[in-house]
């Protein structure tokens, strides 16, 4: 009984955590407008979704901006953790320390100070002011998750490619890049992630001219319950899943990748 | 090495040149907004002003400040009591067990937080799920509705913000050497002892790191208030918000704002003193000590 | 290759710093083409700066390094016909046996029949051809140190650079690569430049000797000249168990040679150092120099020393012995068993007199410590 109690007490959290996403992706299924009973199985929510047609236009919208920024976030944040690991310069310690802070940072902090600096430079707020933001908002954490990577890298193996002939970019490519894939990867499933879900910042750097789903969705659940937000809810919650399980697939450990011992 | 030089060169540069012009100079400017004035046709004009912060002593918006402080507080305690036995328990799972456990607790971090404060409003509404659990255990005989109060608002960032606890509490929880704690046991302290002595110390970057990444987004954050608490009370998201996108009153966003970074710079130290004092403290040391002055 | 003379490798006047620590200071070091040369000296003496300073990962910050004649403290590692062999090989971990030893001449765009033959040579060469396809992590400590080896050498450079190759493998196996190591530099001919703080390694192996302490060259010479002539005090312990009597310079003679007053006893002293009447000297002896005789043995003659013995530890084809000499200072000797002399068991607290082979001492002046 003592070693099933703290058990029950996990359980239970979990409970919390999932009861009300699995009654949202339920009632995606039920064939009844308001009432929380069930009336029956139906697809119809989805079906209603995708005739949305300014929904599907923003979803199209969040997927392009979410593919464009994790990958740009991935190149400059993984570059970041290169110069951060391989190299002294002046204000390194403040660049740290910046990316440190941006990943604590409120989002509203960062969407308005973004707001004001568009503005002030009179920029039109859409696709590109959008880019830009998410691009800032996930960059810090590519660092910091190709940092952990590299902090486990073996040194040895850049001099020993090095002193085969191969230039310094030649050995980030045939050995620094295939090792730390794994990392690199999964950074840029969390900056997809980080920009598909972004409410607080997109909700002030983009135009009506670039609307993006997370704040269609706010806009609909402002207005209560709904069961094709229920159906969006359900959707986007199965993606989320997905990536989640291809970034841990990617992020287990491979020993024999990183250093011996 | 002149290859080598220009590729260092690149990196560094592009990497400052990126978060120098979309991090530091947005941030530096959205500072700088917070001492100018409004102008008539434009959001700010360039003149000095201190009235910005003079006008956040006003009682409503201390009101908001205080409220929003209330809130953010409880929630991140009670994330805390909920969490740390949770991520206790999960550092010390079996390995077998521990990853598909971690999985469980990534999900919902990575999932929308929009959509997981949507999902509470099935919960908490009228005839929502918790009023009809209540009317089947006879503990209530009617329709009740939780929903837009602050109890509503408080669940919802408890609901939202739980895994961003739980991560960092793990990760610090499991590198804790198993051993300082049998060598507590050893040396005569009991559970309780050996984990208020050794564990909470050690443990403490965990709890710091935990309670910033719940406690600024949940000052920070204006839709779980909108979406749970109505229009009942404004918090500080709001607050900002609405400066910028109704009232149209920049500078007093931008000065409401500063405030947020200032906590945040606040927190942000205190973390590093904790994570250096568990990083120094020779906490062995320190376990034996007090084990043998205990017996 | 083009002929050169003079050394294939050579440092003039290098000194390095870090911030304000120095790690070495104004080092001349030539390396003779073919030759194998060992840097021998504790942790954080600088030998592996000057490795790594021949490979190019580090630059001198006062002086010159060349190769062939040519000054190279510009070119990058890349650039280098020089290969190393890494402490822990550094094999690429997710290239195939096969992929890690052609990397070198894939960096140099060679053809790829070329590659296949000249990367089955050289697995060959290392006894691992039928290893080829498997994975680095597949294979034991002994063999990826070989694949390490194979792909160093594929590349044909001038010289191998070797950073304590052998300190991840059992003893057993280091014997048997260090006789590996030598039997391939006599094939291959070429100069290799090993790192190593074991004394035993570095005389098994090696045409030259650097002995190195605190970033300075203490000492070089062959594998015989430091361990018999060792020229300070540093060197005389580092390569092994020695004996250290203070004397006083009596009388000097000619031929170098003295006579010397050493705890009480007038020894004559053979040594190719200067030394005045009066001067302090240190007498230098290993262990299996030192005679020990039965103080009422018949074969005893000349100057000698008395002491009791402390310790008798049988070692199977010596003993060593600890002597405290009357004068309260104990000594190290060695003695081997012989058919002449089949005695050699001393009981503890016995009575003994000790002297050594005349000419076999090594003699220091008592400046320094």
């Amino acid at each position: 009984m003592r070693k099933k109690l703290p058990y029950a007490y996990m359980w239970l959290v979990y409970a919390f955590l999932y009861i009300p996403i699995l009654v949202v992706i339920i009632f995606s299924f039920n064939n009844a407008r308001f009432s929380t009973d069930w009336n029956g199985f139906t697809l119809k929510w989805y079906d209603l979704l995708l005739k949305n047609q300014p929904l599907m236009d923003a979803a199209v919208n969040s997927l392009l901006v979410a593919v464009c920024a994790a990958s740009l976030a991935t190149f400059m944040g993984g570059l970041a953790a290169l110069c951060i690991h391989r190299y002294k310069f002046t204000g390194k310690k403040i660049l740290q320390g910046s990316i440190y802070m941006l990943t604590i940072s409120p989002d509203i902090v960062m969407g308005i100070a973004l707001l004001i600096f568009f503005i002030s430079i009179k920029v039109e707020l859409g696709f590109i002011t959008l880019l830009i933001a998410h691009v800032t908002l996930a960059m810090p954490f590519v660092t910091l998750t190709v940092l952990a990577r590299l902090s486990e890298f073996n040194e040895n193996l850049i001099e020993a490619a090095r002193d085969l002939g191969a230039s310094e970019v030649k050995s980030f490519v045939h050995v620094l890049l295939p090792l730390t894939a794994p990392a690199v990867a999964a950074g840029w499933l969390l900056s997809f992630t980080l920009s598909l879900d972004d409410v607080l910042i997109s909700f002030f750097v983009t135009g009506p001219s670039f609307e993006v789903l997370p704040l269609k969705i706010y806009s609909m659940v402002r207005h209560g319950v709904k069961p094709d937000i229920n159906a969006l809810s359900a959707i986007m919650f199965g993606l989320t899943l997905f990536l989640v399980l291809l970034a841990q697939f990617l992020a287990r450990p491979k020993k024999k990748f990183l250093k011996e011992d | 090495m002149q290859a080598n030089n220009r590729f260092r060169l690149f990196s560094i540069s592009s990497v400052w040149l990126w978060l120098g012009l979309f991090a530091l100079l947005p941030n530096l400017a959205l500072f700088l907004v917070s001492f100018l004035d409004r102008g008539e046709t434009d959001f700010f004009i360039p003149v000095f002003t201190l009235d910005n912060y003079s006008r956040l002593l006003d009682p409503a918006f201390i009101r908001i400040f205080w409220d929003s402080m209330y809130l953010a507080s409880i929630s991140t305690l009670v994330c805390l009591l909920l969490g740390y036995p949770f991520a206790y328990l999960l550092a010390r799972s079996s390995k077998r067990m521990r990853p598909w456990l971690m999985l469980l607790v990534v999900v919902p971090f990575w999932t929308n937080s929009l959509i997981r404060t949507y999902a509470l409003i099935i919960i908490l509404k009228t005839q929502g799920l918790i009023n009809k659990l209540f009317i089947w255990l006879g503990l209530a005989d009617g329709p009740f509705s939780l929903m837009y109060s602050d109890f509503a608002v408080f669940m919802g960032l408890t609901y939202t913000l739980l895994p961003f606890m739980i991560l960092p509490l793990y990760a610090s929880i499991e590198k804790l050497d198993v051993r300082l704690l049998d060598a507590a046991k050893d040396l005569g302290a009991g559970t309780l002892r050996s984990f208020w002595h050794v564990t909470l110390p050690l443990t403490l970057p965990g709890i710091v790191a935990g309670s910033i990444l719940v406690f600024l987004p949940a000052l920070g954050t204006f839709y779980v208030p909108e979406i749970l608490g109505g229009a009942t009370n404004m918090l500080l998201g709001t607050f900002i918000k609405n400066q910028f996108l109704v009232a149209r009153d920049w500078p007093l966003g931008a000065a409401a704002s500063t405030i947020l970074t200032l906590l945040l710079v606040l927190l942000a130290l205190i973390y590093r003193m904790s994570s250096r004092k568990a990083a120094e403290t020779p906490l062995t040391e320190k376990g034996k000590k007090k084990g043998a002055a205990d017996a | 290759m083009k002929e050169n003379n003079g050394p294939i490798l050579e440092l003039r006047g290098v000194s390095k710093y870090y911030g304000s620590t120095s790690a070495l200071h104004d080092i001349n070091l030539q390396v003779e083409n073919g030759e194998f040369l060992t840097l021998l000296g504790p942790s954080g003496c600088g030998k592996t700066t000057i490795l790594r300073i021949f490979s190019g990962f580090e630059t001198p910050t006062k002086g010159e390094v060349l190769l062939n004649g040519k000054v190279i403290n510009d070119i990058v590692p890349e650039k280098r016909k020089l290969n190393t062999v890494f402490q822990n090989y550094a094999l690429f971990p997710h290239m195939s046996v096969h992929d890690n030893v052609a990397f070198g001449l894939r960096m140099q765009k060679r053809p790829a029949d070329e590659i296949k033959t000249r990367v089955q040579e050289a697995l060959r060469m290392v006894h691992l051809e039928n290893y080829a396809q498997r994975m680095p992590g597949q294979l034991s400590g002994g063999q990826q140190q070989r694949v390490a080896i194979a792909r160093a050498v594929v590349n044909n450079p001038m010289v191998l650079l070797l950073d304590e190759p052998f300190s991840a493998l059992d003893f057993k196996l280091r014997k048997q690569m260090q006789f590996e190591i030598k039997h391939l530099q006599r094939q291959l001919g070429i100069t290799f430049i090993f790192v190593t703080h074991d004394q035993e390694e570095a005389f098994a192996m090696s045409d030259r000797v650097v002995v190195m302490n605190e970033g300075y060259i203490e000492q070089i010479g062959s594998p015989q000249e430091i361990y018999e002539e060792p020229e300070n005090l540093f060197v005389a312990r580092f390569v092994g168990e020695i004996n250290i009597l203070e004397g006083v310079i009596l009388e000097v003679q000619e031929n170098n040679a003295y006579l010397a007053d050493v705890g009480g006893v007038t020894f004559p002293l053979r040594t190719r150092r200067n030394f005045a009447v009066d001067e302090k000297v240190l007498v230098l002896l290993r262990p299996e120099d030192l005679k020990i005789y039965h103080p009422h043995d018949e074969d005893l003659e000349g100057p000698h020393l008395y002491g009791r013995i402390n310790e008798s530890v049988y070692k199977g084809a010596t003993v060593d012995l600890t002597i405290t000499l009357d004068n309260g200072q104990r000594i190290q000797a060695a003695e081997f068993f012989n058919e002449d002399d089949a005695d050699i068991n001393y009981n503890i607290g016995e009575r003994v007199a000790v002297s050594w082979v005349a000419g076999w001492e090594v003699v220091l002046d008592n400046a320094g410590e």
